[in-house]
């Protein structure tokens, strides 16, 4: 068997700022090659954590307990400094979360989307610009010239993750962390992006870590799934499997809640107080004082 | 410098409910106990200056010109801080300076915050007519530097200590204004003015009991910068003439006079210079803390 | 910024300075005395100050009155000197260079000074430095131009005396100059001596009108700073492998420098204000220096024509400043 492309082992990771709250507790997922792996999970079930973490940017506020994150076999957490910021940018890339924020109001689109080429690569202006040219060409933007020389708030939303989405995939990385990619988005661009990085995804190669609280995105573009809750690992499974068969009761309760794809701001508050409650006693978490 | 528009987002904290509660917080804040603290010795140096100061500060003797510090070889015994060209003793000066710097402070800042906090009040509770008027006037005012605002004031009131107060006032109490009337707005906008409005209480009522009470802790900020911003105005214009008459004893007037014969005795120069200094600093340092400590929000 | 904005912006800065106008003939026309006895030269002769009168029409109502002293002064005439029996005019066109030399200098060094320890202390930023530096530079923020310029005095002028303590240049050098922007025509022609001695000479006033401003600049740029750096084009940069120190210039800066620049305009023309007394404590010859000396002196024409200037350019210096920002920040023109 060949070594899986990213293997977390035992991760585990307290909030300083919460006392020393878990934010990760003994999470153990692993990621082949080519895979694109939905995190699903409510907010602070810990899922950009590890988003966070297989990027190297965890705040200072967050401190790893236990584990390992191996990348190719190596420890991403252990790695130096210089080794690991060549790693990020290159192998591994990030498609945020708001394209509203993640463009630099004052740089020309060419600027950004050439930064990693000839920061990374080393690839001179002229160079930088063809394949500038070819990225946007592959997310299906016309007259590439025109963006290229735009600035970010000339562009709509969509226009700009698209764009997004070509420097994330424009040095043709192993992993790519999608950090919820489309929530910032209107419901029909949302699944012309989904369709996108599938597609980019495929014509690349590249494994795909999907952090998602919309179990609809996740059954549109996912292979496998892997759903948190309060930084555990609550059930892990190929995603139609995982949809038509659920293990776990929390997972029962999502589906039916049913956050869909048509759907996607509708929340996940449907699904019975019951239910958290046996999560905590799983987990050994005591009742909240709410 | 920023604008000082604070909030409070709910339930604010009224300043009658001001003893132990209010003081708690400021007497935690360092800037507060020190320059407070030195403040108070100040103002207890101007009105006992007569009983502490060991001479006359008027008093010449030609024979004792230009003497150094006690520190330095060839002092003169009793003139700790030496003497100036006419034979003064310094440090009876800069402590009888003391009493203009604080008068000029107190009279001129609480004057414009009066006038300012007036005009804010009916700009920003008002509205309408009052705030147009008092708006544009506030704008006008900002179009001139103040430096030369108040020397062509000078120019045209005369000089001497009433100028000096009168120039302050005319060219800050815009500082009020904008501050108060920009609070007064966010206030009128909160739960409890309309909660006041419903048990029936009149506008002036809600203004005055209401409104004016959530203004004051900036309102009390504020006074503290502008004091410190008025002693330095008139320490410029002491120090280029246009204050008192040279015989009465002020920082500015010491400096300018210091200034004149620096590389004969830098002690004439140096010493009224810490004063206005540490003076400037304290009100400054006062100022800040109190803001902070009095801000309802930066407090949580 | 787009061109009905600009236009607006210069429709309500000759409104200003309309109202700067209106101020200073008021506050001359309350000032106790014939303001015909303050515009001429004593030797003037019964008949030289009817026709005076007349010329200035001060038999007219105070409408008209206006009227006539605002074409004057639109024509640039603002009578003579008092004291120097001089065209104020010409007085002013000596002096001013100066001063803007002077203002111009003391602003480069505070926003390069300011913006170089901005972004030293972003870089630093989570270290000890970082605290220290706030600490101090909130004392700087406390200390204003007049009290810097005085301990300069002594610190550079009596106790370590490395700069002359008075004047703009050595006399001896200043009868070669054609025009009175000395520092500029000394480098434009060489006079490498000249423009040594003049910078000497600027190096005080100029450090006790931009400390200040430093102060200032490195508070607001600071925390614009802290800001851009946290946002998602930022962290993106950095797994691209930006080094640091280009992630705060050539990421962060750009979208920081706005309400920076904004601040900066205001605190200029506060400085420009500031050089009235600076100027007055080095004996520096500009303009601020000459308006001290004729509110001593109770020269109204020179008061009014310096008081005018100094308006103009506080008014011209706001809206160089809404330009820049304009062109600075190309967000702003979309949706401006």
């Amino acid at each position: 068997m060949t070594q899986p492309l990213v293997a977390i082992e035992g991760l585990s990771a307290i909030s300083t700022r919460d006392g020393g709250a878990p934010v990760l507790r003994d999470v153990s997922l692993t990621l082949e090659k080519g895979e694109v792996r939905g995190l699903v999970g409510e907010s602070g079930a810990g899922k950009s954590t590890i988003a966070k973490a297989l990027l190297g940017i965890l705040p200072s506020t967050v401190k790893v307990t236990g584990g390992f994150i191996r990348f190719e076999g190596r420890d991403l957490l252990a790695m130096p400094r210089r080794e690991l910021s060549d790693l990020m940018g290159r192998d591994i890339t990030l498609i945020p979360q708001d394209p509203q924020t993640a463009l630099n109001p004052a740089r020309r689109i060419e600027a950004q989307l050439t930064d990693g080429l000839r920061l990374k690569l080393g690839m001179g202006k002229a160079a930088a610009h063809e394949r500038a040219l070819q990225l946007l060409d592959e997310v299906q933007i016309r007259n590439p010239e025109r963006v290229l020389n735009a600035y970010p708030h000339e562009l709509s939303g969509g226009m700009r993750q698209r764009i997004l989405i070509a420097s994330a995939f424009a040095l043709n990385p192993k992993l790519v962390v999608a950090d919820e990619p489309t929530t910032a988005l209107d419901v029909t661009v949302q699944k012309e992006i989904l369709r996108l990085i599938r597609r980019m995804q495929e014509a690349h190669g590249t494994a795909v870590i999907f952090v998602t609280h919309d179990l609809g995105v996740v059954a549109k573009i996912c292979d496998r799934v892997t759903l948190l809750y309060a930084g555990k690992v609550i059930e892990d499974g190929a995603t139609a499997d995982m949809l038509t068969q659920p293990k776990h009761i929390y997972t029962s309760a999502l589906i039916a809640a049913g956050p869909r794809y048509d759907r996607p701001n509708a929340g996940l508050e449907p699904v019975p107080e019951a239910v958290f409650r046996q999560l905590r006693a799983e987990i050994g978490i005591a009742e909240r004082r709410v | 410098m920023a604008e000082i528009v604070t909030t409070t987002a709910d339930a604010p904290v009224p300043l009658r409910s001001l003893p132990m509660k209010t003081i708690k917080p400021l007497l935690r804040e360092p800037r507060v106990v020190i320059a407070g603290g030195f403040l108070i010795l100040l103002l207890l140096i101007a009105i006992f200056a007569p009983y502490i100061a060991p001479k006359d500060p008027l008093e010449q003797d030609l024979m004792l010109g230009n003497m150094p510090p006690v520190t330095s070889p060839g002092a003169e015994p009793g003139y700790y801080l030496g003497t100036d060209d006419l034979g003064r003793d310094v440090l009876s000066r800069v402590l009888y300076g003391s009493r203009i710097a604080l008068t000029v402070a107190f009279v001129a800042a609480s004057l414009s915050a009066i006038i300012g906090t007036l005009m804010g009040l009916a700009a920003g509770w008002y509205g309408g007519w009052a705030d147009r008027i008092i708006s544009r006037l506030v704008d006008i005012w900002m179009a001139f530097p103040p430096v030369l605002l108040s020397v062509l004031l000078v120019a045209v009131l005369g000089s001497g200590l009433h100028s000096v107060i009168a120039a302050i006032v005319i060219i800050d109490w815009t500082r009020f204004c904008r501050v108060v009337r920009a609070e007064t707005m966010a206030q009128a906008r909160l739960d409890y003015v309309m909660a006041a409005e419903t048990i029936g209480f009149s506008r002036s009522h809600i203004l005055w009991r209401e409104i004016l009470p959530n203004v004051a802790p900036v309102l009390i900020a504020l006074v503290s910068l502008e004091m410190g911003i008025a002693v330095i105005v008139e320490a410029i214009l002491s120090f280029v003439g246009l204050s008192l008459s040279s015989d009465i004893p002020t920082w500015g007037g010491m400096i300018a006079q210091g200034r004149q014969m620096i590389h004969q005795g830098w002690w004439v120069f140096v010493f009224p210079l810490i004063a206005l200094f540490a003076t400037v600093l304290a009100f400054n340092q006062l100022g800040n803390g109190l803001r902070k400590a009095l801000d309802p929000v930066m407090r949580r | 910024m787009t061109a009905s904005d600009l236009l607006n912006r210069l429709f309500m800065a000759v409104l200003t300075l309309l109202g700067v106008a209106v101020i200073v003939f008021c506050l001359l026309r309350i000032v106790p005395g014939d303001p015909i006895a303050m515009m001429i030269s004593p030797s003037a002769t019964p008949a030289d100050i009817a026709a005076l009168r007349a010329h200035y029409g001060l038999d007219l109502g105070l409408p008209q009155q206006f009227g006539i002293w605002f074409m004057d002064v639109l024509k640039g005439n603002f009578g003579t000197s008092i004291s120097q029996r001089r065209d104020v005019m010409e007085l002013i066109g000596e002096r001013l260079p100066a001063t803007l030399e002077l203002a111009f200098a003391a602003l480069v060094f505070g926003v390069l000074a300011g913006g170089v320890i901005a972004t030293l202390g972003t870089l630093a930023r989570r270290t000890a430095l970082d605290p220290a530096l706030d600490f101090i530079n909130g004392l700087f923020l406390a200390v204003p131009d007049f009290v810097w310029a005085l301990a300069l005095v002594l610190l550079l002028g009596v106790f370590w005396p490395v700069f002359p303590l008075s004047g703009r240049i050595d006399p001896e050098l200043s009868t070669y100059f054609h025009t009175n922007f000395y520092l500029i025509e000394s480098l434009l022609t060489g006079k490498f001596s000249a423009f040594g001695d003049l910078i000497a000479h600027m190096v005080m006033p100029m450090l006790a009108l931009g400390l200040p401003l430093a102060a200032i600049v490195v508070r607001t740029l600071k925390e614009a700073l802290a800001e851009a750096m946290v946002q998602d084009y930022v962290l993106l940069a950095r797994l691209k492998g930006m080094s640091p120190i280009r992630l705060v210039l050539q990421e962060a800066l750009r979208n920081a420098v706005g309400p920076t620049l904004t601040l900066t305009g205001v605190q200029f023309t506060f400085m420009i204000g500031g050089t009235v007394i600076v100027e007055r404590i080095f004996s520096y010859p500009g303009l601020g220096n000459m308006a001290i000396d004729a509110v001593i002196n109770r020269d109204l024409p020179l008061i009014q024509g310096i008081v005018l200037t100094f308006g103009a350019i506080f008014i011209l210096v706001n809206i160089l400043v809404d330009l820049i920002a304009g062109w600075l920040n190309p967000r702003g023109a979309a949706h401006g």
